[in-house]
């Protein structure tokens, strides 16, 4: 199937438009701009990896885009509707540990189903399904520091599809995994989209996952966050790994390294995130 | 799967871990023991070190004998009671206000701003400076040493559910609310249990510092209670019974803090387990 005809089917919902974005994080003289001008559309059912050196604002649009920052110019509308604060249609997967820690697998799978008023017995039932969806039937009464990283993954992945969401949102979804668990993680988030179509704007800064993934990436440039390039990835789906290798895919590769490279930060990191934890 | 197969671990490991466990018990009992030999070493000889005296400490022995006596005779019984409900009395009610306030506190800028600075204007005034003002206050000097008890137990219970309160992950909140939560349910479901570990530790301290308030309370004010006890014991020159209340003192605050803690690890499963691991 080519990435084309994904968008292209119609009923599928998750329009992203956002125009002439500017945010700001900070306050007073610390004020500044973490996102400047970024315009983007992005198509239902699209796959976009937003590809970027670390704080360059990548999890500040996101945030954005979640509903949880408010930008401070520009507009973003899903489904011609402008958005207004965060909604179980844009789900959101954070790096770790946002699982809750004192509910058990299945009830934080259900816990969308639950905000809904939905009874205990079908939220079960359901958060069943979407458990045996990510591969881990079994685990349905585990607390989530029982399970592995990769395992905590794919519960905040089903947490989040139990809404059906039209768009997903993930912010280095895998960043804290070791590369092979990471691998099958990729793999698997594959299938889930592949059955489920629904648009994903899936942050990371390293490469491979983007091209390995995406319909798109965009890339940014250090801070503030502006867009630098796009490229449209024309691989076939469904992708295997020897992707990887393929000559195709190194080229793009090197491409990106150089752009990323020469936009270099010249700033000190720090540990914030737009979101006010330290992650 | 990694972290599920603990029951894997190698045998030979385990026994080491073992026969460790066993040595570090046996370690923390000697010490137990030393001390309680220090103190016959030092009670029997009547040892007078200048700055300090032993004339007048009565002996382990003795303070068993008049421990058994006390027993049997059940005249502790009324003094027990007597000190429990007041304790009860006063942590119940600083548990009740601390955690309502705190929550308060924690959440909410407005209530931050308007109650935080009186409460802490009042935290470094110890219970003893209270004790005049109360039984001036409070129609019975039963109430008055209740409230010492709750002063004394308000302010760990208070800034312990303020810090869980604020400490809580905002990434938490965030992922609470794209899940459908609102205010009430961003409040009942991620606020109140990230926060309980946070507020249990305020508890168990607040039950320690409840106990220490109350004997003093008791000892100025007190017809009765363990606290009273220890000191009519002095004034009536019964040296022995001084240390018998003061050890009963001792185990019944540590008792009680180790209860909240355990009725803290029984209700949050997540939490007690979460510890062992790390
Ligand atoms: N709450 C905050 N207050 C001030 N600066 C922040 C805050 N959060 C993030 N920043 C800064 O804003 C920039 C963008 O952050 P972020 O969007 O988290 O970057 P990324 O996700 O690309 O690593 C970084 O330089 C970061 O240090
Ligand atoms: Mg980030």
């Amino acid at each position: 199937m080519s990435p084309v005809a994904n968008h292209a089917s119609p009923g599928i919902q998750g329009h992203i438009e956002i125009k002439n974005l500017y945010i700001q994080l900070g306050s007073g003289d610390q004020a500044f701009e973490a996102v400047q001008n970024v315009s983007v559309s992005i198509k239902p059912g699209e796959f976009v990896c937003l590809l970027g050196p670390s704080g360059c604002g990548k999890s500040t649009l996101l945030g954005a885009l979640a509903g949880h920052l408010q930008p401070s110019d520009g507009s973003i509308h899903v489904d011609s509707l402008p958005l207004n604060g965060p909604h179980p249609e844009r789900g959101l997967v954070f790096q770790q540990h946002t699982l809750f820690p004192w509910k058990t697998v299945m009830d934080n799978v259900a816990f969308g189903l639950k905000m809904k008023g939905i009874l205990r017995a079908e939220r079960h039932k359901r958060a069943g399904e979407l458990l045996e969806l990510v591969g881990l039937a079994g685990f349905e009464q585990h607390y989530p520091f029982q399970l592995s990283g990769g395992m905590q993954q794919r519960v905040e992945i089903a947490r989040v599809l139990i809404n059906h969401p039209k768009v997903m949102l993930m912010d280095e979804p895998f960043g804290a995994l070791d590369a092979q668990t990471r691998m099958m993680m990729q793999q698997l988030l594959l299938d889930v989209w592949e059955s489920i179509k629904t648009t994903i704007v899936f942050i990371t800064h390293d490469i491979d996952e983007a091209l390995f993934l995406a319909d798109r990436i965009l890339i940014m440039s250090p801070r503030p966050g502006r867009i630098i390039e796009q490229t449209v990835l024309e691989f076939v789906r469904p992708r295997k790994p020897e992707l990887l290798t393929s000559d195709r895919f190194i080229q793009l590769k090197r491409h990106c390294l150089e752009l990323l490279h020469t936009q270099s930060a010249d700033f000190p990191l720090q540990r914030l995130t737009p979101l006010g934890v330290i992650s | 799967m990694g972290s599920i197969t603990e029951a894997d671990s190698i045998p030979a490991e385990r026994i080491d871990l073992n026969r460790r466990e066993a040595g570090r018990r046996l370690r923390r009992v000697s010490s137990i023991a030393i001390c309680v030999l220090l103190w016959h070493l030092a009670s029997t000889r009547h040892m007078d070190l200048g700055v300090i005296t032993f004339q007048n400490v009565p002996s382990p022995a003795e303070v068993l004998a008049a421990a058994r006596e006390l027993l049997e005779s059940q005249k502790m019984l009324s003094h027990l009671t007597a000190s429990m409900s007041r304790v009860f009395s006063g942590f119940l009610g600083a548990a009740v206000i601390g955690i309502g306030l705190g929550l308060m506190i924690g959440r909410s800028r407005f209530a931050e701003d308007t109650l935080l600075p009186p409460l802490e204007m009042l935290r470094p005034i110890p219970a003893v400076a209270w004790i005049p003002l109360s039984i001036l206050m409070f129609p019975s000097s039963e109430l008055s040493m209740i409230f010492i008890t709750f002063t004394g137990a308000l302010f760990p219970i208070l800034l312990s559910t303020i810090h869980g309160v604020e400490a809580v992950d905002a990434r938490l909140i965030a992922s609470a609310r794209s899940l459908g939560s609102g205010r009430r349910a961003v409040f009942t479901e991620v606020i109140l249990p990230a926060a309980a570990p946070s507020i249990f530790t305020g508890l168990s301290i607040g039950m320690g510092t409840a106990w220490f308030c109350l004997v003093t309370a008791e000892m100025i004010a007190g017809q009765f209670g363990i606290g009273y006890y220890t000191w009519a014991s002095y004034t009536i020159q019964n040296y022995a019974d001084i240390v018998v209340g003061m050890l009963l003192i001792g185990l019944l605050g540590m008792g009680s803090s180790v209860l909240v803690k355990k009725l803290g690890n029984r209700l949050m499963p997540w939490h007690a387990s979460e510890i062992r691991k790390s």
